[in-house]
């Protein structure tokens, strides 16, 4: 199976705390894959070095490689505007701009040089319909996007993180807000998704993880405990750490 | 039952300390209303001074008062609001950052009669542009700079991290994120705090005391080199200077009146502002 990500050995320090200890991880390509753990055990700050989103944050530094495509996006010089397009991200709490569905979905285009209005309706339509929005909002495109339900708002952000066409997913915790109903589409969505596009999903939810992925890692006090097919890691894992986790024995 | 008590005490603190300030405050608003209305008359507001100010109208000093007021706005917006980005969006904390954080705070609490002084020292002698109204702006821009300086930075913290984060992971620069997905949203906040600041300006004496204010002139500006008169000088030389108090009396209840319905309509100008751009970006 073809690698689509390859973590060696990667450190993460916030300040003096290192929230990541020594993580290998091999992403497969078109695979959906979960990162699973108690809270704190660092899957999101790990979701976070996967497109430098950590970046952003004051006096933070890593060690090791992180290799997309054979490329390792941590050596100097790397177009981090680039990598952010080929990596799509989607957040826990749904952040959909105060600007209108048609809008926000067209803001990385327009970012990225898009002017042609044909073009840009084009790119929307595209995106709305693959997120399985299509249908609910073709009518009012125009409209605010804060005007629609919280699902609604989640799969709109993945709209957008279509629209600009990255071969990778991240997802934070995507349907951590969202009622039965509209977790069961975001996940469906998932399983779509799963195609075309390498998926990295980090969830809460252990029935959600068993559910949409076909990896899964266990995270636990910021080391990779245990990582492979998640049949195998739901079943019979090699771990006595991850089968308590599993089991509901902590965490 | 003790604290039952209380409560009811407290409240009525509360109560009457708010009573009381709405009652000083309509009583000076009444007491200028009544006097100064009767004066206000078409001559009043656009006429030119008559013998030494006995009589004619105070039209340059409104005139005056609005061009420092635009002058102001014109030079203090822009350099507020973009130190304000700088501050909020790009200075790495630390203690350079914190410096200029506490230089901001102190120039904020500087007395104004200090700023006509720096004002007079640095604008009006050192580059020489006379008692001016450049001069004259200048010196009100610098006054007013804290003041826009932290609120624009108050609005723009306003802004969730959240849309920040959203821009950027689309690959979209900072600049780009700053520009596209933070200010739109903030520019309201800015533009209202930084006018309610303005509005003080209209009413300062002691820098444009020194800077650009004439006693007596009786014509409009030509340049920006030229002296103007303002209302709150005007006012101040009409209470306090004036050979002949009595005839003038009622002239200054009529320029205190002025003077305050300036100051309101500049604020009500910034609140019509804010809702039109609340209307524009819902949260």
């Amino acid at each position: 199976m073809e690698v689509k990500i390859k973590v060696e050995n990667l450190n993460f320090y916030y300040g003096p705390t290192q929230a990541l200890f020594e993580v290998d991880m091999e992403i497969p390509a078109c695979q959906v894959t979960a990162l699973i753990g108690p809270s704190g055990c660092g899957k999101s700050t790990f979701l976070r070095t996967l497109n430098r989103m950590n970046d952003i944050i004051e006096n933070t530094r890593q060690q090791g490689r992180v290799i997309i495509d054979g490329r390792d996006i941590y050596k100097n010089g790397i177009d981090v505007v680039g990598l952010r397009k080929t990596v799509g991200m989607v957040f826990q709490k749904s952040n959909p701009f105060p600007k209108s569905i048609f809008e926000n979905v067209c803001y990385g285009p327009r970012i990225h040089g898009t002017r042609d209005r044909q073009v840009l309706a084009e790119i929307a339509e595209n995106s709305l319909v693959r997120a399985n929005l299509w249908d609910e909002v073709k009518d009012r495109l125009e409209a605010s996007a804060l005007a629609l339900s919280g699902g609604q708002q989640q799969r709109l952000c993945i709209a957008r993180a279509l629209a600009i066409n990255p071969d990778i997913i991240l997802m934070d915790e995507p349907a951590s807000a969202l009622d039965p109903r509209s977790t069961a589409k975001v996940e469906d969505l998932i399983g779509e998704l799963r195609k075309k596009y390498t998926i990295v999903i980090v969830t809460h939810n252990m029935q959600q993880a068993a559910r949409v992925s076909d990896f899964t890692g266990f995270f636990y006090e910021g080391r990779l405990i245990e990582f492979g097919r998640t049949q195998k890691i739901f079943t019979q894992p090699d771990q006595k750490q991850t089968e308590n986790y599993i089991t509901g024995r902590f965490g | 039952m003790k604290s039952r008590w209380s409560e009811k005490w407290i409240y009525w603190v509360f109560r009457i300390t708010t009573y009381f300030i709405i009652l000083t405050i309509s009583w000076i608003i009444f007491d200028i209303v009544i006097k100064g209305l009767p004066v206000i008359s078409w001559e009043f507001l656009f006429a030119a001074p008559r013998e030494g100010g006995t009589k004619g109208g105070i039209f340059p000093a409104i005139v005056g008062t609005l061009c420092l007021v635009l002058g102001t706005i014109l030079i203090a917006l822009p350099l507020g609001m973009l130190s304000a980005v700088y501050l909020s969006e790009y200075a790495k904390p630390g203690r350079f950052t914190r410096a200029i954080r506490l230089a901001i705070v102190t120039l904020a609490g500087v007395p104004s009669i200090v700023f006509g002084l720096f004002g007079l020292g640095l604008f009006v002698i050192f580059f020489n542009f006379g008692t001016s109204i450049l001069a004259g702006i200048l010196t009100l821009a610098c006054m007013i700079l804290p003041t826009i300086i932290v609120s624009s930075e108050e609005s723009l913290r306003a802004v969730p991290l959240g849309l920040r984060e959203g821009s950027l992971a689309l690959g979209a620069t900072k600049w780009q994120t700053i520009y596209k997905n933070v200010l739109p949203y903030s520019v309201s906040g800015m533009l209202t705090g930084s006018i309610l600041g303005v509005g003080r300006v209209a009413g300062e004496t002691a820098p444009i005391l020194l800077t650009v204010a004439a006693f007596f002139l009786p014509k409009l500006p030509g340049s920006i080199f030229d002296q103007v008169m303002v209302l709150p000088y005007h006012l101040y030389i009409l209470a306090t200077q004036h050979h002949e108090m009595d005839l003038v009396r009622p002239l200054q209840y009529g320029t205190a009146l002025v003077l305050i319905a300036l100051v309101l309509g500049i604020n009500i100008f910034a609140i019509f502002l804010r809702s039109h751009f609340r209307k524009k970006y819902k949260w």
